[in-house]
């Protein structure tokens, strides 16, 4: 029972973290689809930061290191994303299409190579964390805590505010309701979509290397992070692109890709017969049953999807 | 005054492709000098050559066929993303349609002995019918078509491996070869293997593959049916006004789409070339590739057959590069850059035409001062 109360914790934090992400940027009028390819640069950033940050360095600077790397290459990437659709008007459908492929390959090419080069019949794009991981973990009486599960909770805090409570914030949410109105009061739309869609990369990398450190100690990148970028998006719709209401929709979410991970713990369950697949499958399920009673009345930002023209009305 | 060429769209359309090829590969082999410069020339020149790399003829058209055998399930896919696209949808789970046509397929011929055209069929009602389920949540529930694919796409693959298993070899993890089991669910191949010195898995689906890319061409183009699902695709509400019935349409869109896309599945499992791996725990790339050949096709679909082609050119050389130093995904991440590219297409064809209008319009300054001249005189 604890372990499935703690799967889901951390899958709830990953889900919130990259939903969070995907709302700064829709909220600025950008939709990113590209949040999956995110994070797994994201991860590959803090997966690289883990094996080579030199051993013996104080667990509080190695899980800062990782941080800092995971949210500089999320970033990165997500620049790629921003230049297209923001400067060049491209499809943001497209655009975020191609950086989910192009994270997953790069992210293997990578890998690959650097396992190669150091020992040349190693072809695997495995890369192996098992002591750095436990510099994020806390044991308490059984619970493995993760300080994951404070960052997101943190940010889930930190974005509520800064969505309602700043001058920053609703600048950002009127440039995705109606762009036009907000250039005529003076605000840089082109600006704001930059922040948005910057700050998704950061909240999508930190989502990709808490994937990676959930419950695992070394990650194979061919097999990229399984969807759960786009189950973020379906957080965020669930969650009506509102702080609060993601944490609620992630602990659902979470809650059955944890099943997946523990159901064998549970006598009734494994009773009950039913294949791993199926479990395998619930979240995905959920997100489309979940999806189908909510997209009706989905109050998404206005704007969204489509590229800004000073000169368009 | 003569019609200057760039201003063809379809002139614009290849340059602006060619640009894009010309760039991925470029960035490709920038990776590659990254990685470890000494083989970085030779491993480029092996990505592009694909079967050229065997200096034997015989060899060159038995692998050439071997890609031609891989680029007709992908010109399906690709067909699919299309054909929805010119609906403005975007259908991304052609890879998850792609994988219940295989899982159909493969499941009919090794579970209950069927012929190949009914394991066909099977496989195009088996996409058909997830692309009705995203369609219908599209048209009725205003579900994103994107997302509700993607998680369709892991649904379908976990069912796939499950249904599968069932079929597969006791000692591997690759389901039976149909060979073995039943050989009449393979395509025929209608001679076909003779022009590829006897390589038998080119089949049917070859031909077939690029008689439906011209008729979707034919729908799409010159059919009261292609022209009412464009319109609903370009202005949903007005289509409704003129009497279309835009649901219908959405719903008939992907439908159309998941049957092309599952149907692709069948064409390269039934030919043997390949067996499901019922430990699968990716989505087959099939169906991204047909992202990336859809819009380096210039959104045509005679376009798509070449450009699938290319893509699959690409993604089998991958397999001859250097393995001690580089690894085949080079070629994925190609095509993904490729695709990204494309996202530019409209940037670079707007750039093409304000090229023109400014030199035009130079033009006409010139003559119009000359005729002054001419007219002081």
């Amino acid at each position: 029972m604890l372990l499935l109360v703690q799967y889901t914790l951390i899958f709830a934090s990953v889900l919130s973290l990259v939903a969070l992400g995907g709302c700064f940027s829709e909220h600025s009028g950008v939709i990113n689809l590209g949040l999956e390819g995110i994070m797994v640069i994201g991860a590959l950033g803090g997966a690289l930061m883990m094996r080579y940050a030199p051993a013996g360095i104080p667990a509080f600077v190695m899980v800062l290191l990782v941080l800092l790397a995971a949210i500089l290459a999320g970033m990165l990437f997500s620049a790629l994303l921003a230049v297209a659709c923001i400067n060049f008007k491209a499809d943001q459908t497209i655009v975020g299409t191609a950086l989910n492929m192009l994270g997953l390959a790069a992210a293997t090419v990578f890998v690959k190579a650097i396992n190669t080069a150091a020992n040349p019949d190693d072809v695997s794009s495995t890369i192996q964390y098992v002591e750095q991981k436990k510099a994020f973990l806390v044991n308490i009486n059984g619970f493995e805590f993760n300080w994951f599960m404070l960052i997101a909770l943190l940010m889930l805090v930190l974005a509520y505010i800064i969505l309602y409570k700043t001058r920053f914030g609703l600048r950002l949410m009127a440039c995705g309701e109606h762009p036009q109105a907000a250039d005529s009061v003076g605000i840089n739309v082109y600006k704001m979509r930059w922040s948005g869609v910057l700050i998704s990369g950061m909240l999508g990398g930190l989502g990709g290397i808490c994937y990676i450190l959930a419950g695992v100690s070394e990650w194979k990148f061919e097999n990229g992070v399984a969807g759960f970028g786009f189950l973020s998006l379906a957080v965020m719709i669930f969650g009506q692109w509102k702080p609060t209401r993601i944490g609620l929709a992630a602990l659902l979410f979470g809650f059955f890709r944890a099943l997946s991970n523990v159901y064998f713990g549970f006598p009734g369950l494994v009773a009950l017969n039913i294949p791993g697949s199926v479990y395998n499958m619930m979240p995905y399920i959920i997100s489309l049953i979940v999806l189908a009673f909510t997209s009706r009345n989905s109050r998404a930002p206005k704007a969204e999807g489509i590229p800004y023209e000073k000169g368009m009305r | 005054m003569k019609k200057n060429i760039l201003k063809n769209s379809a002139v614009q359309s290849l340059i602006a492709s060619l640009i894009c090829i010309f760039l991925g590969l470029l960035i490709g082999y920038i990776v590659l000098l990254f990685i470890n410069p000494t083989g970085a020339w030779g491993a480029i020149t092996a990505v592009v050559k694909n079967f050229f790399n065997y200096s034997r003829a015989n060899l060159q058209s038995k692998n050439f066929g071997n890609t031609l055998v891989k680029t007709a399930p992908l010109l399906m896919c690709a067909l699919s993303v299309l054909f929805a696209y010119k609906v403005g949808l975007f259908n991304i789970g052609a890879a998850g349609q792609y994988v219940a046509g295989v899982c159909a397929s493969i499941y009919a011929a090794l579970a209950w002995g069927w012929g190949w055209f009914p394991c066909m069929l099977l496989a195009i009602v088996a996409g058909a019918a997830l692309g009705a389920i995203v369609g219908f949540l599209k048209s009725s529930l205003n579900v994103n078509e994107v997302i509700s694919g993607i998680m369709l796409n892991w649904i379908g693959l976990y069912l796939t491996n499950m249904l599968l298993t069932t079929v597969k070899e006791s000692t591997s993890p690759y389901t039976l070869h149909l060979k073995n089991e039943n050989p009449a669910s393979i395509l025929p191949s209608l001679g076909l293997d003779k022009l590829f010195n006897g390589n038998g898995y080119v089949s049917l689906a070859l031909p077939l593959s690029v008689l439906l890319a011209i008729a979707v061409a034919v729908v799409l183009n010159r059919t009261k049916f292609g022209y009412e699902l464009k319109a609903t695709g370009n202005n949903k509400n007005a289509a409704k006004y003129c009497g279309m019935a835009e649901r219908r349409n959405i719903i008939l869109t992907l439908v159309i789409a998941g049957a092309l896309a599952g149907l692709g599945g069948a064409l390269l499992y039934l030919t043997d070339y390949e067996q499901w791996q019922c430990t699968t725990s990716a989505v087959p790339s099939m169906g991204f590739n047909g992202i990336a050949a859809t819009f380096l096709g210039g959104l045509d679909p005679i376009g798509t057959i070449f450009s699938s082609y290319f893509i699959q050119h690409i993604t089998s050389g991958g397999a001859y590069v250097d393995k001690t130093m580089y690894s085949s995904q080079i070629s994925d991440l190609i095509s993904s850059i490729i695709i990204y590219l494309c996202g530019f297409v409209l940037f670079i064809k707007y750039a093409i035409n304000s090229g023109i209008a400014k030199s035009e319009e130079k033009k006409a300054k010139k003559l119009a001062a000359a005729s002054e001249e001419g007219g002081d005189k």
